[in-house]
């Protein structure tokens, strides 16, 4: 399976190219955007003009200020050999971390993952609530970017169960209020106002607490949580670990306004805060304005709302006959939750096919498994009523069709309207933000779609006191994605009370430590797990489903959570490879299980790829390129690509020249 | 040493041979040598020269005596047969193998202990009988396995790695092995699988006596600065008689060298070896030249490696003794006993 600068998000395709460290300041980490196809032969055809031109966006980013360097000198050294790899550039080794890399917090995954294979559960806990706040949430509810970039799927494997293993660390971890970082108690004087009590918000409110600076968090709900409370129903997320992680970060000392909804920035303005953070998240769920709509308002209602009111028990019933509109998550947790309320007949009815569904893979499984039916390529043409009652609703059936420039379009097949009988219809076909209370001449400037314009790397609006974050900043994300730019606004909003330029970013920090322990002996585990991932256990239906608070995944327990953290291939502990050291005995390329040592002459990177004993054909992994090699002028050429970092190279090295060292690569914090 | 397990994991796109079978199906046991050790080098090497003639391990019986080399049959060719025998005797294992069976291809592997001083005696009526065996021998000039005493094909200046000086001349068994009448005669170095593969790959396709002589560095004991068995000694020193090429059946050769330059020799199931630039002085298809050549080499201070002799014209040991076509060890009592009417009419011839 060829996913060169492939990945997926919802089911999505999308295209990413790893952007130099020396633009990042001006375009971030990478470059991506969506090929709108669920269809990997597609994605696959499509991605070239798309990589084409965000590679141009590159090089023309890097020639303005390159114009005097001596260009021609790299040149020539590229067309003929491939330079000796800078493993010193801390973005070596954590590319070669995959999970962490993709991760948008970038958690140490291998790391907690040792731990929890040693029972170390608190610790394990901690590395992630350090890193992405809310472990026991996101160990139940995340997006799992980490999980398709595991190493295991490259050798056509399922990725390690990371999120699950999370989980794990909330589950069994011991009492931690004792390791929470101090919270100084002389004031720096600055002071914060929150708007929403979201997990970008919780994020921002947590760091600077730290910092000593005061956090004024303004909610409009009398609840902490956002959205992680009113859209993610209990039977996936328990409220008692909602109320645990977010407790915990309120009970650092964060002013909380409940029931304070902001009507306008620019009041907020006026009063005496420092700065403000806006953290509201993507809050208006998209309506489906068809013939009916109004006539039948009483027995439709928008997805988000409706499980805003089940979470807050305004709701407790639903009709016996259901239709839920759309294929994404929350139409999902829809269809799941009207279940629960006691409906009998309950359809998922979406637009697409059914392979081209937002939602992930494993919502719509657990959907499956509850036995709902999900109706693909039929569009909602009108609300059927009788008697003022709604009663049913039409739909046209349709073939997705896509254009020479993969623009998707639904052509109807002509056949009959389908109708199917309801009593309510749940509408789940998106969400958007609304910033219709923040001022438009306040300094704010709007761009696109009628979006805020933040800066990318500093979450700074136009208007040097606000900052944005979460799904307020580019739209709908998911939590782990707040978490990460929370962290970031905080660095920004810090060096905002500091009078620091925002643009200096602190530097993320790294640590390769040797684990060599004796001959023959090594302090990680480097046996390579045969086991194929275990599935988490889950509640029987005969009681989850009659209950909307019954949890249904059961989570590990203690023995399956350390097979399942011995598949961990340990990617951090890295092959750190010294010249000055090797002799040439060939020994680590002849027993390397994976192929993908080799000593061999120099050439371009095109023809060194080629030549190897395996091909290194997927260009996302790098190559690891020593030095020439005295006794033969050779080089040293690591493909990272499939290593398993068993750590047989050093194992079988006569003089030390591969040795297994552990990289912890931590992300920049501001305390 | 290595207490690591070798995963069972192999990169998805790795190669497949004709037999469907990727490099990894010829692996044996993970090796117990030293870290280092070069004769885990030729193992690869054996592997990776099987790998690519399509050879089906069951078919292929490996033979070895007693040493550090003796051991790594173990860790090459888990599913061939093998018989690891007395200190020196594999050549006689060999030989009652071979005629049981002269089907199966037999690779000897034997060390510079095992050959030129114990066994020396089942090493020379190998050679000079034709056995058709593969014979390698895994040349450290030391004996590792007892800490570090020379062996009999250790260079008269190359010291001990405690300072002891050397106090007899080598035996050069390349030299030894083409005066005695062997068919195929190389030499090469551990370190160096471009050359070793199409070499071993050759002597596999020979009919006959094919020896290989392969110099590989011991780590624990002869890899210091005063030993000419070194890797960088080997390495500076080593002048290569041509660059050798196997083209396999059926397959052209693509690469021009200047006539003269250049000679193919074709083996006896129709491959060929193809030796590139050759220098004028000498022929590998003539037993003076052959050896003129390693006794200059030998004044020079070089190491000659590379296909030293090969003679595709002479006859094999089941040739030469007539031996009918269908191995011994099929033979049933039907083939082998002419019945009481055959019987009389031989005796009558007789009398």
């Amino acid at each position: 399976m060829d996913t060169r600068y492939l990945f997926k998000r919802h089911n999505t395709w999308w295209v990413k190219v790893a952007v130099p460290r020396t633009l990042r300041n001006q375009l971030g980490y990478d470059l991506r955007q969506s090929l709108k196809t669920h269809n990997l032969e597609e994605a696959q055809d499509l991605r070239w003009s798309v990589i084409d031109s965000l590679k141009e966006k590159i090089e023309l980013t890097n020639q303005a200020p390159l114009e005097d360097h001596k260009i021609e000198e790299t040149s020539t050294a590229v067309e003929t050999f491939m330079p000796i790899t800078d493993a010193n550039n801390p973005q070596y080794y954590h590319k070669i971390v995959d999970c962490q890399y993709a991760c948008p917090s970038h958690t140490p995954v291998p790391e907690y993952i040792r731990q929890i294979s040693q029972g170390n559960y608190t610790e394990a806990y901690m590395i992630n609530w350090e890193s992405n706040v809310f472990p026991g949430i996101l160990g139940r509810t995340c997006d799992r970017p980490c999980e398709p970039a595991c190493r295991r799927t490259r050798s056509h494997e399922k990725p390690v169960a990371i999120c699950r293993l999370k989980r794990v660390t909330y589950d069994y971890k011991e009492d931690i209020t004792h390791l929470l970082p101090e919270v100084p108690e002389e004031k720096t004087g600055k002071k914060l106002a929150l708007i929403g009590a979201g997990p970008a918000s919780l994020t921002v409110a947590r760091d600077l607490l730290v910092r000593g600076h005061e956090c004024v968090i303004l909610e409009k709900d009398h609840k902490a949580g956002g959205l992680m409370r009113t859209n993610i129903p209990a039977f996936r997320l328990p409220v008692e670990v909602l109320d645990d992680e977010v407790d915990q970060i309120i009970n650092m000392g964060i002013e909380m306004k409940f029931n304070s909804e902001i009507a306008s920035m620019k009041s907020l303005l006026e009063e005496d805060f420092d700065a403000i953070f806006v953290g509201t998240g993507a809050p208006r769920g998209k309506d489906l304005n068809v013939e009916g709509r109004q006539d039948a308002a009483k027995n439709i209602h928008i997805g988000i709302d409706w499980l805003t009111s089940i979470a807050f028990e305004h709701t407790d019933s639903v009709g016996k006959k259901v239709i839920v509109l759309g294929g994404g998550n929350t139409a999902m947790d829809c269809c799941r939750s009207s279940l629960r309320l006691g409906a009998e007949d309950v359809k998922v009815v979406v637009r697409s096919p059914f392979d081209q569904m937002k939602a992930s893979e494993w919502e719509i499984e657990e959907a499956m498994e509850e036995n709902i039916p999900i109706f693909e390529n039929h569009v909602p043409k009108k609300f059927l009523l009788n008697e003022g009652k709604l009663v049913g609703m039409e739909f046209e059936k349709v073939d997705a069709v896509f254009d020479d420039n993969g623009k998707r379009s639904l052509v109807p097949t002509g056949e009959d309207p389908v109708i199917f009988e309801c009593d309510d219809v749940l509408v789940a076909i998106g969400q958007d933000n609304a910033f219709d209370w923040i001022e438009r001449d306040i300094g704010i400037e709007f761009g696109e779609w009628d979006m805020p314009v933040i800066d990318k790397v500093t979450f700074q609006s136009t208007h040097p006191k606000i900052f944005f974050g979460g799904d307020a900043a580019w739209g709908p994300e998911n939590i782990i994605w707040a978490a990460a730019h929370g962290h970031q606004a905080a660095i920004s909003i810090d060096k905002f009370f500091n009078d620091l330029d925002l643009y200096e970013r602190p530097e993320p920090t790294a640590n390769l430590v040797t684990q060599k322990m004796g001959v023959h002996e090594w302090s990680y585990d480097n046996d390579i797990s045969q086991a194929k991932r275990f599935p988490v256990p889950h509640a029987d239906q005969s009681i989850s489903l009659k209950n909307l608070k019954v949890e249904v995944e059961l989570g590990f327990d203690e023995k399956m959570a350390f097979e399942e953290a011995q598949r961990c291939l340990n990617c951090d502990v890295q092959t750190v490879f010294t010249e000055d050291l090797c002799i040439e005995c060939d020994a680590c390329e002849d027993i390397c299980p994976v192929d993908c040592i080799n000593f061999i002459d120099n050439s371009n990177e095109e023809d060194l790829r080629n030549n190897l004993r395996v091909p290194a054909l997927n260009l996302d992994q790098d190559l690891l390129v020593s030095d020439k090699l005295i006794q033969t002028q050779r080089v040293m050429v690591k493909d990272e690509d499939i290593c398993l970092h068993c750590g047989l190279c050093a194992e079988r090295c006569p003089t030390g020249a591969w040795d297994m060292q552990t990289y912890l690569y931590e992300e920049a914090k501001i305390y | 040493m290595t207490y690591i397990v070798k995963p069972k994991n192999h990169h998805p796109d790795l190669e497949r041979n004709e037999l469907g079978l990727t490099r990894r199906d010829y692996e044996g046991s993970i090796s117990s040598l030293c870290a280092g050790c070069g004769h885990d080098s030729i193992s690869a090497a054996i592997l990776e020269a099987c790998f690519q003639l399509n050879i089906s391990a069951h078919r292929v019986a490996k033979l070895s005596g007693i040493g550090c080399s003796s051991k790594a049959p173990a860790y090459f060719l888990n599913q061939a047969h093998g018989f690891n025998s007395v200190h020196g005797r594999m050549p006689s294992i060999a030989t009652g193998a071979n005629l049981a069976n002269h089907e199966l291809m037999y690779l000897g592997i034997s060390g510079d202990g095992d050959t030129a001083s114990i066994g020396i005696g089942q090493f020379v009526h190998a050679a000079r009988r034709q056995l058709n065996v593969v014979y390698i021998v895994e040349n450290n000039g030391t004996y590792g396995l007892t800490k570090g005493q020379f062996s009999a094909t250790n260079d008269l200046e190359s010291k001990s790695k405690y300072g002891e000086d050397n106090l007899f001349p080598p035996i050069d068994l390349a030299a030894m092995a083409i005066q005695l009448g062997a068919s195929f005669v190389a030499r090469s170095f551990s370190g160096d699988k471009n050359q070793l593969i199409p070499l071993l790959k050759a002597s596999m396709k020979h009919k006959g006596f094919s020896f290989l002589d392969v110099i590989s560095p011991c780590v624990a004991f002869n890899n210091h600065s005063t030993s000419t068995k070194s890797y960088d000694y080997i390495r500076e020193h080593n002048e290569s008689v041509s660059e050798t090429d196997f083209v396999p059946l059926g397959k052209e050769i693509t690469a021009s060298y200047d006539e003269g330059e250049s000679v193919q020799v074709p083996l006896h199931d129709g491959s060929l070896i193809s030796l590139e630039k050759l220098s004028k002085d000498f022929d590998p298809s003539n037993k003076s030249s052959s050896l003129a050549k390693i006794n200059k080499a030998e004044e020079e201070g070089k190491v000659l490696t590379g296909l030293l002799y090969i003679n595709t014209e002479a006859k094999d040991l089941k040739e030469i003794l007539n031996v009918v076509d269908k191995p011994l060890n099929q033979l049933n009592e039907k083939d082998l006993c002419p019945g009481t009417k055959k019987l009389k009419e031989i005796n009558k011839d007789l009398s």
